[in-house]
């Protein structure tokens, strides 16, 4: 199982799972769902191997509060689903963003909506992942395209969400799910592992929710000797519910702003290509698969393309998007859905710049030439 | 006197509860078990759902946990999965625990894991004013059941049992050592334990039910409960309208984290 610095042929849920136990993943509760049960079964080995909690639990819903609760006592905590799945969690993950309990969350996205297209893929819980749960929140998802980079993303969705003490969504989708890469572990020295802030002051001095510097206050395992309460209801900095319009404001302000204001740190985003393309592609997941092959396709006579790839969908980086975009003569958006980026790409940029869709919502992958031949018409 | 203020949160205080409310007599209860069994407080950790019953962890100075509407076993199981050594005490009410709760019931019992579950059983959902429960008797009435319940109502502690739960018990408002006592007891059973209190509701339940005061409420639950081993002497006539009390069930079962313990000094290492 260990297969650090020798090249191994796995299918991207089980670089999921082997990620999440280089992240220190030791609990994780989920429940049956195609495509996603590879990671559950692959962890329902691993864990107990290395005295890590397994548990299949009675339902999506109660695997997410079974993973919050875990994390509360300090265990690096995952769970793992699709699309229906998904919906039934987001109260849950709704909770752990306003209670800050750090939590993974991997959707292999499936067709939708409702039970739609179970062994065939889509991008279409994207902004689900963004605006499921109810509120307002800020929230931080990442979409690896390959089976190494679902392995990377996996320990930084871990470390993202114990950095920034926030539930972190890996959307996955069918097609890398079940795909087979090789995959080589990256030695100790390459990979760098996080844990959450933990407290060092006197018990009776603990403020879970203080308003620090850096807006995330350090965490406190339950059963460490810090007693406190967690609650979904607005509270203040000690943890207990309030009214107070002030305190109310100052709370949510610090929750939205713990995220938006590390949105640099936390963006991540690849540029392939021409270094100033005529055609600018924007593709992630399994689809900018499609767009790689569909610039390797590209002839002499087609217009200079670069394909932006971003890997953390949220925050979207929007600033690098801009400026990769600035003189571009038009801008293909490519992904698995009714179009559901596009519009956070039209949000991007001039009404002026052509831009056009190539999709999928058939749960068959995206052809590379139907990428190559938007290019050539957007111009 | 008992000090209760070491194990409160006295800063919390007044609590939400309605003049008349049974729950924070299931609080005291609690809060003498523990005392009892000298359970240390930062190795507690007491964790609810939505409702009346569920403010409770706000009083109280242990780890708290007020979860989701209906989830409280769920966030429970992680806690306690996690963590064994934790002594987790989950409290709810009839609508959370057994009605959107009532999944993870009936597998928290079915799984037995090593969870002390206090239910609050006041026949009515109290918090959002009133409506029919699963456990409003036919023919109550409530803000969504005008004209009287047409549903039959769940019998929780036999639920309780028929999932797999190895503890059982029952009380109510009225029987405030027996309650005590049953909370000991439930607390160190090894596996899934459930207490159901009958606890009344004045303001959302008495007053629509024509039992108006509390004290008239508190005499109804006096007057229709029989303990068990009372009622194994009675005729199933002599025992209609009435319900048992005392300990229903105590059984031996293999405990879930005990099991899991097992299975990974049996893999360990295996990687």
């Amino acid at each position: 199982m260990n297969s650090q610095n020798k090249p191994v042929f796995v299918q991207g849920n089980h670089a999921c799972v082997l990620g999440a136990l280089r992240a220190g993943c030791r609990f994780f509760a989920g429940y049956p769902i195609t495509p996603s049960s590879e990671i559950a079964e692959g962890l329902s080995v691993e864990l107990p191997k290395r005295g890590g909690k397994f548990i299949q639990m009675e339902d999506e819903i109660s695997a997410m509060g079974a993973v919050i609760g875990a994390s509360l006592t300090g265990a690096k905590a995952m769970t793992a689903t699709s699309g229906p799945g998904f919906s039934l969690k987001q109260e849950n993950i709704g909770y752990a963003v306003m209670t800050e309990v750090p939590c993974v969350i991997v959707n292999v996205q499936r067709g939708g909506p409702s039970t739609g297209l179970p062994t065939q893929s889509s991008q279409g819980d994207v902004l689900q992942a963004r605006w499921g749960t109810h509120g307002d929140h800020e929230i931080i998802a990442l979409a690896p395209s390959s089976i190494p980079e679902i392995y990377e993303m996996t320990i930084r969705a871990f470390n993202l969400a114990e950095r920034y003490r926030t539930p972190v969504i890996l959307l996955l989708d069918e097609i890398i799910g079940h795909m087979r890469e090789v995959l080589v572990e990256p030695p100790d020295e390459e990979i760098q592992i996080e844990h959450r802030l933990r407290p060092d002051c006197d018990p009776s001095r603990y403020l879970p929710y203080q308003h620090v510097d850096s807006d995330i206050p350090p965490m406190a395992d339950f059963g460490s000797g810090y007693r406190y309460h967690v609650t979904g209801l607005c509270h203040d900095e000690t943890g207990f519910p309030t009214n107070d319009p002030e305190k109310i404001e100052r709370a949510m302000q610090r929750l939205n702003r713990k995220i938006s204001r590390y949105t640099d740190d936390i963006v991540d985003f690849r540029i392939l290509g021409d270094a100033s393309p005529d055609v600018l592609i924007m593709a992630y997941g399994s689809s900018a698969r499609s767009a790689k092959q569909a610039l390797r396709l590209a002839g002499d006579s087609d217009p200079s393309m670069a394909l932006f790839q971003p890997m953390t969908i949220w925050p979207f980086p929007d600033a690098a998007f801009k400026t990769a975009a600035k003189s571009v003569r038009g801008i293909v958006v490519v992904e698995a859905n009714a179009g559901q980026m596009k519009r956070e790409i039209e949000r991007l940029v001039n009404d002026d710049v052509p831009l056009t869709l190539v999709n999928s919502i058939n749960g068959e992958p995206i052809v590379p030439a139907a990428i190559l031949d938007a290019a050539r018409e957007v111009v | 006197m008992f000090d209760y203020s070491q194990y409160l949160r006295i800063s919390k205080f007044p609590h939400i509860w309605c003049p008349g409310c049974g729950d924070g007599t299931i609080l005291k209860a609690l809060l003498r078990a523990v005392h009892t069994l000298q359970l240390d407080k930062n190795k507690i950790v007491l964790v609810s759902g939505i409702g009346c019953s569920s403010r409770t962890p706000g009083y109280v100075d242990f780890n708290t946990l007020h979860t989701t509407h209906g989830r409280a076993l769920a966030f429970a199981t992680g806690v306690k999965h996690a963590r064994p050594d934790l002594e987790v005490i989950v409290v709810s009410g009839d609508g959370d625990g057994t009605a959107i709760g009532g999944n993870h019931f009936i597998h928290a019992a079915r799984r037995n894991i090593n969870i002390t579950m206090i239910l609050y059983n006041n026949y009515i959902y109290g918090m959002t004013g009133g409506q029919v429960s699963p456990t409003t008797p036919m023919g109550a009435y409530a803000s969504t059941a005008q004209f009287g319940s047409i549903e039959p109502n769940f019998n929780v502690s036999e639920l309780a049992r028929a999932a797999g739960a190895p503890f059982v018990a029952r009380t109510t408002a009225y029987h405030t050592a027996q309650m005590q006592s049953l909370f000991v007891k439930a607390i160190q059973k090894k596996g899934f334990s459930m207490v159901e209190v009958i606890v009344q509701c004045p303001t959302a339940f008495g007053r629509r039910n024509r039992i108006r005061t509390p004290v008239a409420m508190l005499n109804w639950m006096k007057e229709h409960s029989i303990p068990v081993k009372a009622a194994e002497k009675m005729s199933p006539e002599q025992l209609e309208g009435k319900f048992t009390t005392g300990v229903l069930w105590d059984i031996d079962r293999p405990e879930y984290t005990e099991q899991y313990q097992r299975l990974v000094e049996k893999v360990a290492g295996d990687h």
